[in-house]
């Protein structure tokens, strides 16, 4: 196993290098412009001129080496300096982003605490409901329990957050005036107070976020425990004498939590790469609304390396989904 | 009972095994009974309404319910019964296609990558290179390279379908493929796939009579949420500017256009919600009773 | 006189005392702009959204008013030729600071400061968004402290394109020092946190988020302003941002809410807020493609003046398609009070609009009439065609709710007349942008309408009328840059751009302003105006003071804003 987990760790250097140069190909393919936004009574000419002195004139392979340079030797020293007070990185150009004209690793930094709050929670919240929610209507599958499940879950799945997350502003802000509609990202928690505060302006983002996570993951620990509760093993365990609780919390779920894994696994990069629709319609401001800012911008360096940054998760998270199917069936064997 | 009276008889058909099964889950023939309205109703419901999608009336704007318009009128008058019927043929196509193509793809990708020890490093590197994509350079790029070239091809707007369902598709089928492979790593080691090998089994025969039908249960998820996923993804697509063109309603976009006036004229935000959630239901309930039908272990039951 | 003036002064400032209770006494005031400020430095932005945030920290000699009229900032008062501010050839402008002016530091504002900002924008690698502001500058000279002198290379009409209005505000030298060209880049701190002589001063500063400010203890009124603090949210869209002022009251002032007037109007009838109009030269027009846009021709020929368009260089098409939109129609459904029906290409300042009425009223009939007479007969489709050339049109624009409105009713106009339309909408920030690789963008015009908004900053509309001199068109010898985007090209119009260059007489300018207007829209119809656009933005009932203007930042007179108690 450790041969394994050490070869994966290998080949995903490479890997991710690959995967960032695909992205910067496309990128640079797409027909977007840094200039799109600026006002159109600003002349051609000018505009040439700002593109210039952004330095997308250079060659593409200049452009990518210099973006991997500042990634790889330069960014880690800015953090040693941050880290030990040292000066390694002084008067070094780092990733630049090209609509603030700032360090774009300032920028994911500052945004990681709305971030981990709002998306980190409503996944665990949409987890946390989602897995014994599922194992019950599986254990009682056709009951009233397992319908209304199934129909309160696939509405909600069906139901974009571009309208859910309006529908709760209209009712709970405007209409009942209980919760706030924008996103304080100043806000921070020091007392009981204010802690309530940050709850307050956290629910709407987090249950709008989470129904979405609940109807995935109930789908699937839905689906596949009740492939696994017809099984020959199950009908052995009960014959065997083994307790009912035993029989479902541990045999069953063991097996049936392997697409769960993954589905889980899959959409905790997801978290990193924020909630885009959620995030714009409560002003969250998290990294999906820096990611999709950018993208309408087209701020290549701010994309590239956020984007590449989720590459790294995916790669890291989806290895871990596979060592977890080793532990949770030992038959699955990688050499 | 009638099991009993015919031993003798020739075996039965098992198409008629699985309808029979399939008939006797309530819920999915509710499912199936709507889903099959639903397409009806899109299919013929323009050819009979009066009113066409794009036929503008000013007069008559912001409308609410009435005889002359059951669902009432937009902003510019036009029939929203009419845009629904259009929308839902637009949206249950590019759902149902983008759905298939992505599930193809995924089960694919999934049981190769899954079975074949040699191919899964490769395999599973291209799905995280899928899954590192940004989603909308890609579409951009995408646009920019065969818009025309399709359009030419097929026409303005079935070569946008073709470019919809496609972009919907290739972006969205990772999810399965590593949810199938997950599975089949299982599986594989499972006692009846050993058997099977070790009696010569070939490995076409023992991935589509052994595999296939255990990894079933999470595709039919996949396929119920990926439809609603198509339908949302195509709303997402013309709100950028990258779908059909603008006078060609879809129910996604009849939900986007109408979250601005939640507050004035629910009833526009209602029938596009509805729709698109009665369908996924309905396909949901549809695949649970599939599902049931096809697994042998359930028949006997 | 003196004394009279003095008392006037010390009775204004009595008054002024008496509702304002003094600096910093109204606590804070929030502000939500639906598009997040990414840098408080508009030199290198250009954004309108970072051109306005940062006018609240830092100021220009002289901006406009809500009227258009300039009124002195930073400058004692404004330079004319009477007052001998300008020269009388029209190459030099010598503006005079106010005494005792300070940054927000403490230390002093000098015309140091001023020749430096100048100095910062036209350094070649600096990439500075505002260059053409500085365009024709030849020299900044500084006979004293509180002395600029700009000169020009030729007779300048309007001399009021550097340091006035929003764009170009004065920095100061002392911080900036370190940032000129290639280096700009490398200054976040100053760029996230400019040392002005606003009202306001950063204390925080999140890009593409929010802004935190407090009163600048350094400001030049000691009354102002009433707002110790302000918080400024960017971000979301503008329907959550109307919300949050006119119907949750967590904000104060929404910024240029784009949304439909029943929406608006509705949002209202909460009673939280009230929502303001206010009109500068922004106009939303159709573009006829004089050139053929035809997938069928090869890439060096297709959209360029080398291949004429089919039908549209025929004007009585051109005339035809104006004359079959009901443009109050138009403004009724996608504007409301933020519109205005227009036939000019400039329907503002006063001196410059030609306020035409030809094309206020809908005839399709006569359209038809015309069409027909021009020898353009229907077909069985009911499709118009003459020697085998069908009118079947490409009407592309960019993605917006109202946009696509607007298409719908338009394309509906235009089947009335024998018209077949196919409509197209782009990505703005793919049509917008200028990748010459792209076949989306609007300089390209691979279609044979399109419909955008533009304007100018500032009152005097020459640059942007000289946008339609023959050779300024997008082609690919320019990759595809250009200003003169429906290749009109008439030598009569380049002469008469000439004409207005050389005049400085503010009456000959109007008329020839006037003319060159006509030209485009009224005489030949390759620009069809249909929406003068106003700006929609929502204030707080309880927020005093605030005076929409669209000639210059919003946030112009922000030091006013009081809260109504």
């Amino acid at each position: 196993m450790l041969t394994y987990i050490a070869r994966r760790l290998l080949i995903s250097i490479p890997t991710l290098i690959f995967i960032s140069l695909v992205i910067f190909l496309l990128l640079n393919l797409a027909p977007n412009d840094p200039m799109a936004q600026v006002p159109l009574t600003v002349p051609p000419e000018v505009k040439q001129k700002m593109r210039e002195a952004l330095g997308l004139g250079q060659p593409l392979y200049v452009q990518f080496l210099k973006w991997l340079i500042q990634l790889f030797w330069i960014e880690p020293q800015v953090f040693i300096d941050y880290m030990f007070n040292t000066s390694f990185s002084e008067g070094k150009l780092r990733v630049i982003s090209w609509q603030t004209r700032s360090p774009v690793m300032d920028i994911i930094v500052q945004r990681m605490p709305q971030t981990l709050w709002v998306v980190g929670m409503s996944y665990v919240v949409g987890i946390l409901i989602a897995i014994p929610i599922g194992i019950y209507s599986a254990y009682k599958q056709y009951s009233v329990f397992d319908q209304v499940g199934t129909f309160v879950t696939m509405i909600g799945y069906s139901v974009p957050p571009f309208f859910t997350g309006v529908f709760v502003i209209v009712i709970f802000s405007v209409q009942l005036g209980w919760l706030p509609s924008i996103y304080d990202t100043t806000h921070t928690v020091v007392d009981w107070e204010t802690f309530k505060i940050q709850l307050k302006q956290m629910v709407m983002p987090v249950m709008v976020l989470a129904l979405q996570t609940t109807a995935m993951i109930n789908r699937f620990m839905r689906a596949t425990m009740l492939d696994n509760l017809n099984q020959d093993y199950v009908r052995t365990a009960r014959a065997k004498g083994l307790s009912e609780w035993t029989v479902v919390m541990i045999h069953v779920l063991r097996n049936s939590m392997i697409p769960v894994i993954t589905v889980i696994a899959l959409n905790v990069p997801a978290i990193f790469g924020g909630a885009i629709i959620t995030e714009q319609v409560f002003k969250v401001n998290g990294i999906g609304q820096q990611l999709i800012g950018a993208i309408y911008a087209n701020d290549l360096p701010t994309v590239q390396t956020i984007t590449f940054m989720f590459a790294v998760l995916i790669v890291l998270f989806n290895l871990l989904a596979d060592i977890i199917y080793g532990i949770l069936d030992p038959r699955i064997r990688y050499d | 009972m009638t099991d009993n009276l015919n031993i003798n008889a020739k075996p039965r058909s098992k198409i008629k095994d699985v309808w029979d099964q399939f008939k006797s889950h309530k819920g999915a023939l509710l499912g199936a009974i709507i889903f099959f309205s639903i397409v009806l109703l899109v299919m013929v419901g323009p050819f009979i309404w009066p009113f066409d999608a794009n036929q503008i009336d000013i007069r008559s704007r912001n409308q609410g319910p009435s005889l002359l318009h059951p669902f009432g009128t937009d902003q510019l008058g036009r029939d929203t019964l009419a845009r629904m019927m259009a929308g839902g043929r637009t949206s249950i196509a590019v759902g149902l296609a983008a759905m298939a193509l992505s599930l193809f793809f995924g089960s694919f990708i999934g049981v190769t990558a899954g079975f074949y020890k040699r191919l899964d490093g490769v395999l599973m590197r291209f799905t995280d290179l899928f899954l590192s994509l940004p989603l909308l350079p890609l579409l951009l790029v995408m646009m920019l390279l065969f818009r025309e070239p399709l359009s030419e091809a097929y026409g303005p707007e079935r070569g946008m379908f073709v470019l919809i369902v496609v972009s919907i598709g290739i972006t969205s089928w990772m999810p399965t493929a590593r949810i199938v492979r997950a599975d089949v790593l299982a599986l594989k080691e499972r006692e009846f796939v050993l058997a099977a090998k070790a009696s010569g089994t070939s490995d076409t025969f023992i991935i589509l009579r052994h595999i296939m039908p255990n990894v079933l249960s999470p595709i039919m998820v996949s396929a119920t949420l990926g439809i609603a996923n198509g339908i949302i993804t195509e709303s997402a697509l013309s709100f950028l500017g990258l779908g059909f063109p603008p006078d060609f309603p879809t129910w996604g976009r009849l939900l986007n256009d109408a979250v601005d006036y939640l507050q004035q004229f629910p009833e526009r935000v209602f029938w596009p919600g509805l729709a698109i959630s009665l369908t996924v239901l309905s396909i949901n309930y549809l695949g649970d009773g599939l599902r049931d039908a096809l697994d042998p272990r359930m028949r006997k039951r | 006189m003196r004394i009279k003036s003095l008392f006037v002064g010390l009775a204004a400032a009595l008054i002024a005392t008496a509702s304002f209770a003094g600096r910093g006494s109204d606590g804070n005031v929030s502000i939500i702009y639906w598009q997040a400020p990414s840098i408080l430095n508009p030199y290198l932005s250009g954004g309108t959204k970072d051109i306005e945030s940062s006018s609240m920290i830092i100021e220009p000699l002289a901006r406009y008013n809500e009227t258009g009229a300039l009124v002195p900032f930073l400058a004692e008062e404004i330079p004319t030729v009477a007052n001998g501010g300008v020269s009388a050839d029209l190459k030099s402008i010598t503006w005079k600071l106010k005494s005792g002016l300070k940054w927000s530091d403490g230390s002093a504002v000098t015309s140091a400061d001023v020749k430096f900002t100048g100095e910062y924008c036209m350094d070649p690698d600096g990439g500075c968004a505002q260059l053409e502001k500085f365009d024709g500058v030849t020299n900044i000279a500084t006979p004293d402290d509180r002395t600029i002198v700009v000169s020009f290379s030729a007779s300048k009409p309007n001399p009021y394109g550097p340091f006035v209005g929003g764009q170009t505000p004065i920095l100061q030298k002392k911080q900036f020092a370190n940032c000129m060209g290639a280096k700009a880049p490398n200054c976040t701190a100053e760029n996230f946190g400019p040392i002005g002589t606003g009202p306001f001063v950063v204390t925080e500063f999140k890009p593409n988020d929010v802004i935190q400010m407090k009163a600048n203890d350094n400001y030049r009124d000691p009354n102002k302003p009433a707002f110790a603090t302000v918080t400024f949210k960017g971000g979301g869209d503008a329907t959550a941002a109307g919300r949050s002022v006119l119907e949750t009251g967590e904000f104060d002032y929404a910024w240029n809410l784009q949304l439909a007037p029943e929406v608006i109007a509705n949002m209202e009838k909460a009673g939280k807020g009230v929502a303001i109009a206010g009109f500068g030269p922004l106009v939303e027009r159709l573009e006829m493609n004089m050139t053929d846009p035809s997938p069928s021709l090869d890439a060096d020929t297709r959209s360029t003046r080398k291949a004429p368009h089919p039908f549209l260089t025929d004007i009585n098409v051109r005339k035809a398609l104006s004359m079959a939109i009901d443009r109050p129609l138009l403004v009724e459904i996608g504007y409301g009070k933020a519109g205005d029906v227009t036939c000019d290409l400039v329907p503002a300042p006063d001196l410059y609009a030609a306020k035409n009425t030809h094309c206020l009223k809908q005839d399709i009939a006569g359209a038809n009439a015309l069409l027909e007479k021009a020898g353009w007969k229907k077909g069985s489709d009911g499709i118009r065609a003459k020697d085998g050339v069908k009118l079947s049109i490409l009407y592309q624009t960019s993605t917006n709710a109202v946009r696509q409105d607007f298409q719908a009713l338009i394309k509906e106009w235009w089947q009335q007349i024998g018209v077949e339309t196919e409509l197209r909408n782009l990505n703005a920030s793919v049509f917008f942008g200028g990748d010459p690789g792209s076949p989306d963008t609007y300089q390209k015009f691979y279609a044979d309408v399109e419909m955008y908004a533009n304007t100018f900053d500032g009152t005097d509309p020459q640059a942007y009328l000289s946008a339609y001199r023959c050779g300024n068109e997008p082609k690919p010898e320019s990759q595809w840059q250009g200003a003169n985007i429906n290749r009109y090209c008439d030598p009569a119009y380049d002469a008469l751009l000439d004409k207005l260059s050389a005049t400085g007489d503010l009456k000959k300018r109007g008329e020839i302003g006037i003319q060159l207007n006509n030209m485009l829209t009224k005489d030949s119809y390759t620009i069809v105006p249909l929406v003068h656009r106003g700006r929609v933005s929502a204030h707080a009932k309880s927020l005093g003071g605030v005076v929409l203007n669209t000639w210059d930042s919003e946030l112009w007179n922000v030091a006013d804003w009081y809260r109504i108690k």
